[in-house]
């Protein structure tokens, strides 16, 4: 802990002032006006506004809607997690050898990070496109049937695929910089000991790997119930019917298209309790790193 | 005696004894070890590269071309026209949107906006918050830490409020104040200000070097590896924003290139503008592919310590 201080009586708060005003303003006040605004309802021509109590989230949480919203949530979620995760892991493992060219190989797998989610929907966009697209052409001509935008299933599979085309990027840097951090005297008493390449991928480096993956792992979900947004508003804007409608999607459409505030405000509040819950397993995460480190 | 043929030593036709082909297997072996993992990630780079590439073709193709489905996967003759429409005109024959030229200058505000608004402020934070003992440094500290809470997706509505209460919808200040406010930039500069030496104060003390002279001329030169790290990974988060610039831009003037391209697609008919779409989603994403390629020690060094 640091001992040698600076004294002045005004500098640290002038320092302090202005991220915390900004915070107090852009978060701190809408967050209680979201929280607020959840224990209201509107009229449907918003004239009048009288106090409901829970009355908007017993309404949210009966609603069948919601229930799709969860349900595909959760499936749309498990996919985008586990597939981003799958992929970068596989990568860096690869990228992780001794390789010739392994920098150049790096190289093209960092970079999709710069790719916006909305720019990567746009381009599976234009690969799926039935009667455009490359990919899409293709999975008709084999009679497939596929066309996203009238089939949910394939709607729903296309927002999974450009989800983690855009997020295995990031992935494979968290995997490949815990790989790189395993000492690598422990693969080579392995060999001693005789253990095939798998043996020895599945009993050291996978436990050494544990909390990279539990990181990955919360911050995946994070980014797959907010982040992703973007793509399925590029992509299918929560249709067709209301098959890639995420929690985060039905919040922005009831709220700022359907206008219903209080509706909206309350699945906001319920996805805030989600977010801070899977936060804090990040933080445990952090902090061990912080002490550690 | 083992494996004769061509393995000869330079003495005669002498069959080479058995160790020195023994070593010539293993090391044959030794380099096939790798191939498994050559085709891994030479697969996954075509993965990244192909809808890229496809893009690239469609950008450099004519509209009937692409429409009719009967686009080939060669560049075609059309590069120039395309992306002119795209970077100068901002429309084809069947969209109007905003030119990508001023969409870029708008994102480019964004990113550098939000890049250089969050590396001032919470290096200035973390500066208080490490180097000075005062009385609501915790409480302070508390309040910055727990935004890492709270994307800003989650609190989006009540924002959009707010910003259009203080008359900030179409304004940069709009697109980029409420991006700047987060934790993470605090915390990354407190945890390397953590490990900067008490000497290091006490010797500025000694020579009579006030806390705003430290902080310019000491800490600011020994966190220059931290500033250019958090600013690769804050440009690119600033370049990629979607869904607060869709809410709080209404005009053309203002829009940044990702929502522009989004909505030159609109609904996705096969009949848009395609090869111009693709030619400005190319633009789109060549900023901030330039910026992670040409500072990747940064970019990874960031991200994996902000771990965010």
């Amino acid at each position: 802990m640091r001992r040698s201080f600076f004294r002045a009586p005004a500098l640290p708060y002038l320092l302090v002032a202005p991220q915390l005003v900004l915070t107090l303003v852009f978060f701190y006040w809408p967050a209680l006006q979201g929280l607020y605004q959840s224990l209201l309802i509107q009229d449907p021509f918003g004239l009048r506004t009288s106090f409901a109590g829970l009355a908007n989230f017993a309404a949210v949480l009966a609603d069948p809607l919601y229930g799709n919203a969860v349900r595909v949530t959760l499936v749309f979620s498990a996919a985008v997690v586990a597939g981003a995760m799958a992929v970068g892991l596989v990568l860096a493992t690869a990228a992780a050898q001794p390789l010739r060219g392994v920098q150049v190989y790096r190289t093209m797998l960092v970079w999709p990070y710069a790719v916006a989610p909305a720019v990567a929907a746009a381009l599976w966009l234009f690969l799926a496109h039935p009667s455009v697209g490359i990919v899409g052409r293709a999975l008709v001509r084999w009679r497939l049937g596929w066309d996203y935008t009238l089939n949910g299933t394939h709607a729903l599979l296309l927002v999974v695929v450009a989800s983690v085309w855009s997020r295995v990027a990031y992935n494979f840097v968290f995997f490949l910089a815990g790989l790189q951090s395993i000492p690598r005297s422990l693969h080579e008493a392995a060999q001693v000991d005789g253990a095939t390449w798998f043996q020895s991928f599945r009993w050291v480096t996978l436990p050494l790997l544990a909390p990279t993956t539990f990181f990955l792992l919360v911050v995946n979900a994070l980014y797959s119930l907010f982040d992703t947004f973007a793509v399925i508003h590029a992509l299918t804007k929560g249709g067709p019917g209301k098959a890639t409608e995420t929690l985060i999607y039905k919040v922005y459409v009831d709220g700022v298209v359907n206008l219903n505030l209080g509706s909206s405000s309350a699945q906001s509040v319920i996805l805030l309790i989600l977010a801070v819950v899977l936060t804090s397993f990040q933080f445990r995460f952090l902090e061990r790193r912080v002490h550690y480190a | 005696m083992s494996s004769p043929g061509p393995l000869r030593n330079p003495h005669g036709a002498v069959a080479l004894p058995a160790p020195q082909a023994e070593e010539l297997r293993w090391r044959l072996r030794r380099s096939l070890r790798f191939v498994p993992a050559h085709l891994v990630l030479l697969a996954g780079v075509a993965l990244f590269v192909f809808p890229v590439y496809v893009a690239f073709v469609a950008s450099t193709a004519d509209l009937p071309e692409v429409t009719s489905g009967t686009m080939r996967l060669l560049p075609g003759p059309h590069a120039a026209e395309n992306y002119w429409k795209a970077f100068v005109a901002g429309t084809g024959e069947r969209i109007r949107g905003v030119p990508m030229a001023r969409a870029m200058l708008n994102s480019l505000a964004v990113a550098l906006g939000v890049a250089l608004g969050k590396i001032a402020l919470s290096l200035l934070s973390a500066y208080a918050i490490v180097f000075f003992d005062f009385r609501w440094r915790a409480p302070a500290f508390w309040l910055i830490f727990l935004t890492l809470m709270l994307p800003v997706e989650v609190r989006i509505i009540p924002t959009y409020k707010v910003a259009s209460d203080l008359g900030l919808v179409n304004t940069y200040t709009g697109l980029i104040l409420p991006l700047t406010v987060s934790a993470t930039g605090t915390l990354l500069f407190r945890q390397f200000f953590l490990t900067v030496p008490d000497e290091l104060v006490d010797a500025a003390k000694i020579d009579g070097a006030g806390p705003l002279r430290f902080l310019w001329s000491v800490l600011l030169p020994v966190s220059r590896t931290t500033v250019a790290a958090l600013f690769v990974v804050l440009f690119i988060y600033g370049w990629n924003q979607y869904l607060w610039p869709l809410l709080i831009t209404t005009s053309l003037e203002k829009e940044v290139v990702v929502v522009a391209i989004t909505k030159m697609i609109g609904t996705g008919e096969a009949l848009v503008d395609w090869p111009v779409i693709m030619a400005s989603a190319l633009l789109a994403l060549l900023p901030p592919t330039v910026v992670i390629v040409a500072m990747q020690r940064w970019f990874v060094q960031g991200l994996t310590e902000t771990e965010k």
